[in-house]
């Protein structure tokens, strides 16, 4: 498992929001500890059993390290500085529609001040049946080897339901964020993953846009120690075309999912046709 | 979201940014009585790249010629587009032509500078080595000596590296304060009288950042008809040139199911992202805009999450009884609360299948 475990103290800001209350609920359900919620305005109320604070200072004698963020796009800027400056260290925001140039902004942040910024616009983080920040339905899971890394949400799913169902459970499953500008990426991933104890393998979800792909097929050809497969989406996308989130664009023949298809196999990791080719490929040469 | 070139050019006015002296037509007929100076270009105002090549952009050396050039202009569609505006410029006398851009890499997660001196149509072919980048750190933004480096790449002397110091410097304000994805400006002439100008302006803007830039007004025109009014109706749609009708949620669970009945064989009419959402009418009001699309079949595939299987089996139902689906309808639901999704739908009989795999095969069958 990477990041957070059972007893990561978690905060929601934005917990009185309809996502935030629905996905903190399930979240707990799951097992994750949620110490505190914060909404301004909405201190010294509660959602979910779980005490609700004006401001993230407030919370901080429950000693949080970890935040999901679920305000408005247009605020996600400040919540994210406030929990930064408060000092929790892991912060995933769950918002889609956060504009590019805070998203910049909170990358430099992130990676200046040594948090790990998870997202915009992704699924979040699920270790199972340890803990849990993001809105992974809870059912599809089943504890196991497999670290799964995607950048998409229902299509992680999709894969964790056909690993599950085939009996292979996962360590970690993480979204990066379907958005063009993103805090983690596959590198980080693969990086965090590397000697992980409880990885044996890991599973890469991506899809057309950027070189996200590309640079990790880099690393793992340097020697990565672990079976590595993937699926990439977007193989019939026209060039030019916004498919969805602003992540999934190719321009100028570059991001194709040829490219990536290449530079993945390039470096020895296998690429499925369908998403519920997956198991198959961890299987193979047991 | 991209601007038209007379709209990048407002914007390149208000920061300082050289551009020729113009104004914008919508019909032949306002050019008369108007101040010009001869000889123009006449530039035809669409979203798309190669507009140049594709004959969009003319000239004139008379009022007659000119009237003759836009009448032209405006009967015709260009790469398939209409010609609602066209920009009239004075000419320029060019020396040189270079290329300038700045747009955020989202690999390093900063703003990037690219120069070359190969400015003009063919950008998209010029070498890597011929085009000079530098990243803007979000700490610090624009700081002389990233001009001074790029302008003495471009081989610029004293006084056009003054200008192309200015010129950069206002197109960083232009790019933060507008939250632009992309400045360019190709071709940056440098004329025979020794100035720097923006013969071209591109500027997109982030659409997620519009609710602070009430002044920028939106423009659609790179998209049809049909996906103009998916969009109002807030569905991220697009057309595609077959004919499966497919409705999905997640993009790359949209994307995925292009790819998987691509290959079967089996060419999709559309990308439908449901997104994520719990309310069955916009389940529902889906099926109109897709219909419209005159698909041969419908493919419905849900991994529930957010979205809710029996939520959309609603919506399915509701669509069924309301509109006049003749098609075959294939569906696929898995995920939270399926089995009670799926009990509504065979209630309504309609069958669901519990995987894409099974779902696609029924797709061709019935495609046959």
């Amino acid at each position: 498992m990477v990041f957070i475990d059972k007893n990561t103290r978690i905060i929601v800001q934005g917990i009185t929001g309809h996502q935030g209350s629905f996905h903190s609920a399930e979240m707990i359900k799951f097992g994750a500890k949620v110490v505190a919620g914060i909404t301004p305005g909405k201190g010294g109320t509660k959602v979910n059993d779980v005490p609700v604070f004006d401001t993230v200072a407030e919370c901080m004698h429950l000693v949080p390290s970890a935040s999901m963020i679920s305000v408005p796009a247009p605020f996600v800027k400040d919540a994210f500085f406030e929990a930064m400056e408060n000092g929790i260290k892991i912060i995933y925001v769950l918002t889609e529609h956060v504009p590019k140039h805070d998203e910049v902004e909170m990358y430099a942040n992130a990676k200046r001040n040594g948090v790990i910024l998870i997202g915009p616009n992704g699924p979040g983080l699920t270790v199972p049946f340890e803990s849990k920040m993001g809105i992974m339905p809870n059912h599809i899971f089943k504890k196991g080897g497999v670290a799964v890394v995607s950048r998409s949400g229902t299509l992680t799913y999709e894969i964790v339901k056909a690993l599950s169902d085939a009996g292979l459970g996962q360590s970690t499953v993480l979204g990066l964020g379907g958005d063009a500008v993103v805090g983690l990426s596959f590198l980080d991933m693969l990086k965090a993953l590397k000697d992980d104890k409880d990885t044996n393998a890991v599973v890469l979800v991506g899809e057309i846009g950027g070189t996200a792909e590309e640079d990790a097929a880099e690393y793992i050809k340097k020697g990565f120690g672990k079976k590595v497969v993937a699926y990439i989406a977007g193989r019939s996308a026209p060039p030019g075309k916004r498919m969805g989130h602003a992540g999934a664009i190719i321009t100028r023949g570059k991001g194709t999912a040829e490219s990536k298809i290449k530079a993945l196999n390039d470096a020895g990791v296998k690429v499925a046709q369908y998403p519920q080719d997956i198991p198959s490929l961890i299987n193979e040469g047991k | 979201m991209n601007l038209f070139e007379f709209q990048g050019k407002e914007l390149f006015r208000k920061f300082g940014i050289p551009v020729p002296d113009g104004f914008v037509i919508s019909s032949e007929s306002e050019l008369d009585g108007k101040q010009i100076r001869w000889p123009v270009a006449i530039k035809s105002q669409v979203l798309v790249g190669g507009r140049g090549k594709a004959g969009g952009i003319k000239f004139a050396d008379s009022l007659e010629s000119a009237k003759s050039v836009a009448k032209e202009l405006f009967s015709a569609r260009l790469k398939g587009l209409k010609v609602r505006n066209l920009l009239i410029e004075g000419k320029l006398n060019i020396d040189k032509e270079l290329y300038i851009s700045i747009a955020i890499d989202t690999s390093a997660k900063q703003p990037l500078i690219m120069v070359s001196q190969k400015g003009g149509m063919d950008i998209e072919s010029v070498n890597d080595s011929d085009i000079y980048m530098q990243h803007i750190d979000p700490f610090v933004g624009f700081s002389q000596y990233l001009a001074t480096a790029a302008a003495k790449r471009l081989g610029l002397g004293a006084d056009l590296s003054r200008q192309f110091s200015d010129l950069l410097s206002n197109m960083c304000k232009l790019f933060e304060q507008y939250d632009a994805e992309l400045v360019e400006i190709n071709p940056l002439v440098i004329t025979k009288e020794g100035k720097l100008m923006a013969a071209d302006a591109k500027v997109s803007i982030d659409q997620d950042s519009l609710f602070r830039h009430t002044d920028i007004k939106g423009s659609y025109d790179d998209l049809t008809d049909l996906e103009n009014e998916a969009r109002l109706k807030g569905y991220s749609f697009v057309e595609l040139d077959g004919t499966i009708g497919v409705v999905a949620n997640g993009a790359g669970l949209t994307m995925a199911t292009l790819d998987t009945l691509l290959l079967h064989g089996l060419k999709p009419r559309n990308f439908l992202d449901l997104g994520g959402t719990d309310n069955t009418d916009i389940v529902k009001n889906a099926f109109p805009i897709l219909l419209k699309a005159n698909p041969k079949s419908i493919f419905v595939n849900i991994f529930g999450g957010v979205t809710k299987c029996d939520t959309v089996a609603q919506g399915i139902v509701a669509a069924k009884n309301e509109f006049d689906i003749s098609i075959p309808l294939v569906v696929r639901l898995s995920g939270v609360h399926e089995e009670e999704g799926r009990r509504i739908l065979e209630q309504n009989k309609i069958h669901a299948f519990p995987n894409m795999a099974d779902g696609v095969k029924k797709v061709a069958e019935l495609s046959k």
